[in-house]
């Protein structure tokens, strides 16, 4: 039999040692008096955060230039979103590997996501009344790549030397073909609260999927380091470089359970490794599988007895492997 | 970045955090208090003296091996009532007893994070009533979402004290390994919990969190089936699959602690382990305490 079996042997019988009084359903019922109390006490005193979410709407209207810098890359496809990747696009932006093996590819595209149709073209194309418009869309759509391309370079070489800030976008420039009229009109939609709307009832009237302006104003925070939503997010400590993942607005504590998860992101080679997502939930994936299977593994289950926290945890049972802790608390056993 | 004024604080904690910010770690004060407060606990837990005992008065108990031994019934049901009695005897199932050894602090914490668990799901049920926007726009239902939040935070840190503590204990010993995995399983399920929880705030926080974490899910594959961005899906596995989940290995883990016990100390008493015992022993601390005719003092581990 080897040492392990013995031990597990040893360990797994009924105790024939001495007993103490127990009132398990009394325990209980104080356990929960005492948080019931406890929770009442801390949400009186502290209350809990509650900042509202931003929108399409609150974004154009900080930064319409930044607005229309990023429109800009959803219709001609550089966006971040339209370079992704599964699950929204056979590209490979964002494409991770761990080694050989993409698992994010092995499942392939599964919320399909077109940033030009999605993000721009079919929401303009809901507004109506807007002849110039109609025709600024069948122009646009009816050119060529290269074309499309031209333009929105054209344009976009001017828009660039202007702040993210500024309400002076450009509404005429022949060089950029139909795209002024596109922009200006998503513009106008973006900051009246419509878009918004239109990104959510694409598909239907009921959603509570909130991919798409996620995924819209997501961009700039990738493409724009001081996009409306990056300079809200950073004054709160919740960008990844930031362990974001354990903060919270305001001065609540967030999730200090994710301090391990979000450590890896902060160390190299994890940091600044394209693949650091992948990465960090392979380490994750593996340290919780050693803790699960801390019982079994040879060296790990010992080293609760190479340090001996437990002999301070059961002290009066090694002064006194006898103690019933029904009186006094015994002197030092006799050697 | 500052919301609407906070409903019914008395401390106002609604403005940006202090941030301590040594090498690569940055922590919000909020985070490190709170992390400072689980260790505090700990060692208070682990170093002050237990209440006093009394000693237990009962006569007799049920050993294992007579349990429904006389049931000759047929059946399924009859079946599964005599392995009931067998593995989990009312005098296991709810004990009157303990090992004399179970005279810590430290042990209180499981029934602890049970109590917030419940607390959590109780306060979670009236969040439900109302809608996942309600606590928004009611004084009420801000109150609810505080409870809830409180609820969480004390869940998360009593069942991270009970881990340090069954950690050191080496609590999986004497075939105790499924009540240690079936808890570590417990406390994974819990941090999927909680994080489509806060994902379900329908606020500025569920939106960035959302957004940031659907890269790491994505990368591993969960994104094709698992859309963060997808509030209906979050919320629904936050509200009901998730919690069943969570609540079915709570359930299997604590009858674990009572069918197997609480691990004994290591390096026990031989005869305390049985080790060099008879069949039928008179527990040592039974003497004091009258009882005469005892067998395997199975009672209350």
């Amino acid at each position: 039999m080897s040492r392990w079996s013995q031990s597990e042997r040893k360990y797994g019988r009924p105790w024939h040692g001495p007993l103490r009084h127990y009132d398990i359903l009394k325990e209980a019922t104080i356990a929960f008096v005492i948080v019931l109390v406890l929770v009442f006490l801390l949400a009186i005193t502290f209350s809990s955060p509650d900042v509202p979410p931003v929108t399409v709407q609150s974004w154009a209207k900080a930064q319409p230039v930044g607005f229309v810098d990023i429109a800009l890359t959803e219709l001609n496809g550089t966006s971040t979103t339209a370079t992704y990747g599964p699950p929204y696009n056979t590209a490979t932006g964002s494409l991770q590997t761990l080694g050989p093996v993409s698992v994010q590819k092995f499942f392939g595209v599964k919320y399909p996501l077109n940033t030009a149709k999605d993000f721009v073209l079919n929401p303009l194309s809901t507004l109506p009344d807007f002849p110039s418009l109609t025709v600024a869309i069948s122009t646009y759509e009816h050119a060529s790549k290269a074309t499309e391309d031209h333009w929105i370079s054209n344009y976009q070489a001017q828009m660039n030397k202007l702040p993210l800030g500024s309400s002076a976008v450009i509404s005429e420039m022949p060089s950029a073909g139909p795209v002024p009229v596109l922009m200006t009109h998503l513009l106008a939609m973006a900051q009246s609260g419509a878009l918004d709307a239109q990104l959510l009832t694409q598909s239907s009237f009921y959603t509570t999927n909130y991919t798409n302006p996620l995924m819209f104003i997501g961009d700039s925070v990738v493409a724009q380091p001081n996009s409306y939503w990056n300079k809200l997010v950073t004054v709160d400590h919740l960008q990844g470089n930031q362990w974001g993942v354990m903060n919270e607005t305001g001065s609540w504590p967030g999730q200090p359970w994710m301090w391990l998860y979000t450590m890896w992101y902060q160390i190299s080679p994890m940091s600044t490794s394209g693949n650091g997502d992948v990465e960090v939930l392979a380490i994750m994936t593996v340290l919780s599988i050693l803790l699960l299977l801390v019982p079994i593994i040879p060296g790990l289950r010992k080293i609760p007895e190479k340090i001996p926290l437990y002999r301070l945890i059961w002290r009066n049972y090694y002064r006194d492997p006898d103690f019933t802790n029904a009186g006094e608390v015994p002197a030092q056993r006799p050697v | 970045m500052n919301g609407h004024p906070v409903v019914g604080a008395i401390v106002n904690l609604n403005h940006p955090d202090y941030y301590i910010h040594w090498g690569f770690i940055l922590i919000s004060m909020a985070n490190f208090l709170v992390i400072v407060i689980l260790i505090v606990l700990f060692a208070l837990a682990i170093s002050i003296p237990f209440l006093k005992g009394k000693p237990v008065k009962r006569r007799k108990y049920q050993s294992i091996a007579s349990a429904g031994s006389d049931d000759e019934s047929e059946g399924w049901t009859a079946h599964g009532r005599r392995l009931g009695l067998k593995y989990l005897p009312p005098d296991k199932l709810l004990p009157d007893g303990q090992p004399s050894y179970v005279a810590s602090w430290v042990y209180v914490f499981g029934v602890l994070t049970i109590g917030a668990l419940i607390m959590a799901i109780l306060s979670g049920m009236v969040l439900a009533i109302e809608g996942p926007t309600w606590w928004h726009l009611s004084d009420i239902g801000h109150f609810v979402n505080s409870l809830h939040l409180w609820s969480v935070e004390l869940f998360m840190g009593f069942m991270t004290v009970h881990l340090w503590a069954k950690f050191w204990m080496a609590a999986w010993r004497g075939k105790r390994w499924l009540t240690w995995m079936t808890g570590m399983l417990a406390f994974l399920v819990s941090i999927v919990e909680a994080f489509t929880g806060y994902l379900s705030q329908t606020n500025f926080d569920s939106q960035w969190i959302a957004f940031e974490s659907k890269d790491a899910f994505n990368s591993g594959g969960i994104g094709a089936f698992f859309n963060a961005m997808n509030f209906g899906q979050a919320l629904m596995l936050h509200i009901v699959l998730v919690p069943i989940i969570l609540v079915l290995i709570v359930g299997i883990h604590v009858l674990m602690v009572r069918i197997r016990g609480v691990v004994p100390p290591i390096g026990a008493e031989p005869a305390h382990l049985g080790e060099d015992s008879g069949d039928a022993v008179i527990a040592s601390g039974a003497q004091e305490t009258g009882i005469q005719e005892t067998s395997t003092l199975e009672v209350g581990q």
